[in-house]
């Protein structure tokens, strides 16, 4: 049997259309919410719809009906048996305040990790260098970093022009969008089942720790901690928070004891990592300020002291937003629900 | 690659399915999007650089961060705001759709975007290139991390007879009870074919469209032998006509006839 098709489309044609405007209302506002009777009728369309497809697929092959009816279908099918949680309207400061901290807490593992790997990183380039101090070019690969500590430090305290005058906001920029991007790799690279995440992190920690014990061996600590302090204490984090996210990704293709199919584990963090990554990107554009407006500076046109003391305040801040940002009050969380 | 169509069955039972787009399609597409990002960089260039009569500083750093920021966002914003299409995948009638038929959460197209850091590698998308090969459903390994798949959409639309066939004498339905043995004896791939020669034949060139038309009538009239005065003196492609209006029309038209 093969349907009348044109009665078909003049009887059918007017819920399909009704159906098509509301779901371009939906797509258009994902914020709308629709009554229960709304719903009701969306789910009466959709159904209608549905039976009508599988009428035309059954009874007659037409092809353009098929496919308009399949891609109306396909909607509302999304719109219909999606289980998480609907997009609401961005709210920066929401975001800001609760969804990055408490992203940040409920992945803390994966920062740990983070965080030991470029400990390691740290640990290896620091006696690398120590033990071997011809290494410097391959574990320091800057030019400002292969002269000796002690000469660039009187360098700097006796230079008299500020060589980055009239160029201050071109080297934050570069500065922004280069550890930016390093860190979407960082996050990028857990594709690799964290290998490269891995690599990346520890490669940066290798660099961190021997520019660290050259500056230490060479008694120049004050140096180095008023000038790695104050753009460092949010930089590092923000390139831990990446490895994070980029361990985070490794796990959840992983699937470590988890039973759970790869797209529903994939599914489940794909929010925590653009949360993440977003997150980095606005610490890196702070940091990128601070460097380059703050930290290439030092005595005497700005005192060590200050230096430190800034950069102890906004690691405090961090680690104080981190915390406890976001967190709901004890006695509102154990209160009984009406 | 092994499949080219998502098919998804909705708990009701229903099945729809959605072709996928293979990696030459979606790579031209990224190559239009290319030219995109590179001209409204060149735009955005020109306008800063009005800024350095201000700041030479000022005019370069934002320079920086406006290609940073267009180089990155340029995916996310389009698809975001078309739903799943950029100017190359519009282009090309592609779109990013979930892999499960649900709706496109922005985190996924976030994520799918900022994953092509790592499906570029080494040079032009060549990672990317053969993850998507390789896969059954077409995946880059952005697509993957974001449960995303790229599919390819034909324009839509309903079929118009009204166009074709309305108010034309038909000479198959002087004889009811054989165009109904017609509609029951013509499966819906058959009668398919002969909706789409129809609608088509326009685009045929003029001896394949005689060609075509001859072998479709010469398969329609085994099927139902119609007396010689319904047949006699109209050529093959108006019996084809025919044989679509009696298959898809099975209503007797009141509207006044006209010759065909």
């Amino acid at each position: 049997m093969i349907i009348d098709l044109e009665r078909f489309l003049a009887t059918e044609r007017t819920c399909w259309t009704e159906l098509e405007n509301l779901l371009d209302r939906l797509e258009a506002d994902p914020g709308r919410k629709l009554s229960l009777a709304q719903l009701r009728h969306f789910h009466e369309l959709y159904e209608r719809t549905a039976a009508d497809l599988a009428k035309i697929t059954t009874f007659s092959s037409e092809p353009q009906t098929r496919r308009y009816l399949e891609n109306l279908v396909a909607r509302a099918y999304g719109e219909i048996h999606e289980t998480r949680q609907r997009q609401q309207r961005f709210s920066l400061k929401q975001w800001f305040t609760q969804e990055l901290p408490r992203t940040f807490r409920k992945h803390v593992r994966a920062f740990w990790l983070s965080l030991g790997i470029t400990l390691a990183g740290c640990a290896f380039g620091g006696l690398a260098i120590l033990l071997d101090p011809s290494s410097k070019a391959v574990l320091m690969p800057f030019e400002h970093l292969q002269q000796d500590p002690a000469k660039r430090v009187a360098d700097e305290e006796n230079a008299q022009d500020d060589k980055l005058a009239g160029h201050k906001a071109t080297f934050s920029a570069e500065l922004m969008t280069h550890n930016t991007r390093i860190s979407i790799n960082t996050m990028a690279l857990g594709m690799t089942y964290g290998f490269g995440t891995i690599v990346l992190l520890f490669y940066n920690g290798v660099t961190l720790g021997a520019v660290a014990a050259d500056y230490l061996h060479a008694g120049q600590a004050l140096f180095l901690f008023g000038w790695l302090l104050p753009h460092g204490v949010i930089e590092i984090p923000a390139i831990l928070i990446a490895g994070q996210a980029g361990l985070v990704l490794a796990g959840a293709l992983i699937g470590w004891g988890r039973r759970i199919p790869l797209r529903a584990r994939l599914r489940e963090v794909s929010r925590s990592l653009v949360t993440l990554i977003f997150g980095v990107g606005l610490l890196l554009t702070w940091a990128g300020f601070v460097e380059s407006f703050l930290s290439q500076y030092h005595e005497p046109v700005i005192p060590y002291a200050v230096k430190i003391a800034f950069g102890v305040v906004e690691l405090a801040l961090l680690i104080f937003f981190l915390a406890k940002s976001g967190r709901t009050p004890k006695a509102a969380a154990t209160a009984p629900s009406p | 690659m092994t499949t080219s169509t998502l098919q998804i069955r909705t708990p009701e039972g229903i099945v729809f399915s959605q072709e996928i787009a293979g990696p030459v399609t979606r790579f031209l597409a990224w190559m239009l999007d290319a030219v995109c990002v590179y001209a409204i960089l060149y735009v955005l260039t020109l306008v800063l650089r009005l800024l350095s009569i201000f700041s030479d500083n000022l005019s370069t750093a934002l320079q920086v961060l406006g290609f940073f920021v267009i180089s990155i966002g340029y995916g996310i914003a389009c698809e975001w705001y078309w739903r799943g299409q950029t100017v190359g995948k519009r282009l090309y009638r592609l779109r990013v759709v979930d892999a499960e038929g649900l709706r496109l959460h922005f985190s996924q197209i976030v994520l799918r975007n900022l994953l092509r850091a790592v499906d570029g590698l080494p040079l032009f998308y060549f990672l990317g290139g053969l993850v998507c090969w390789f896969t059954p459903k077409c995946q880059r390994l952005g697509d993957i991390a974001g449960n995303t798949l790229v599919i390819h959409q034909p324009e839509l639309a309903e079929p118009n007879l009204d166009q074709l066939l309305a108010g034309k004498f038909n000479s198959l339905r002087a004889y009811p009870h054989l165009a109904a043995r017609l509609r029951q004896l013509v499966a819906p791939g058959e009668a398919a074919i002969a909706l789409q020669a129809v609608l088509r034949r326009d685009t045929f060139d003029a001896v394949s469209r005689v060609e075509l038309f001859a072998e479709l009538a010469g398969h329609f009239r085994a099927k139902v032998t119609f007396p010689a005065e319904a047949t006699e003196g109209i050529t093959d492609e108006q019996f084809i006509r025919n044989v679509v209006d009696v298959v898809y029309r099975s209503r007797v038209e009141n509207k006044p006839a006209v010759t065909a």
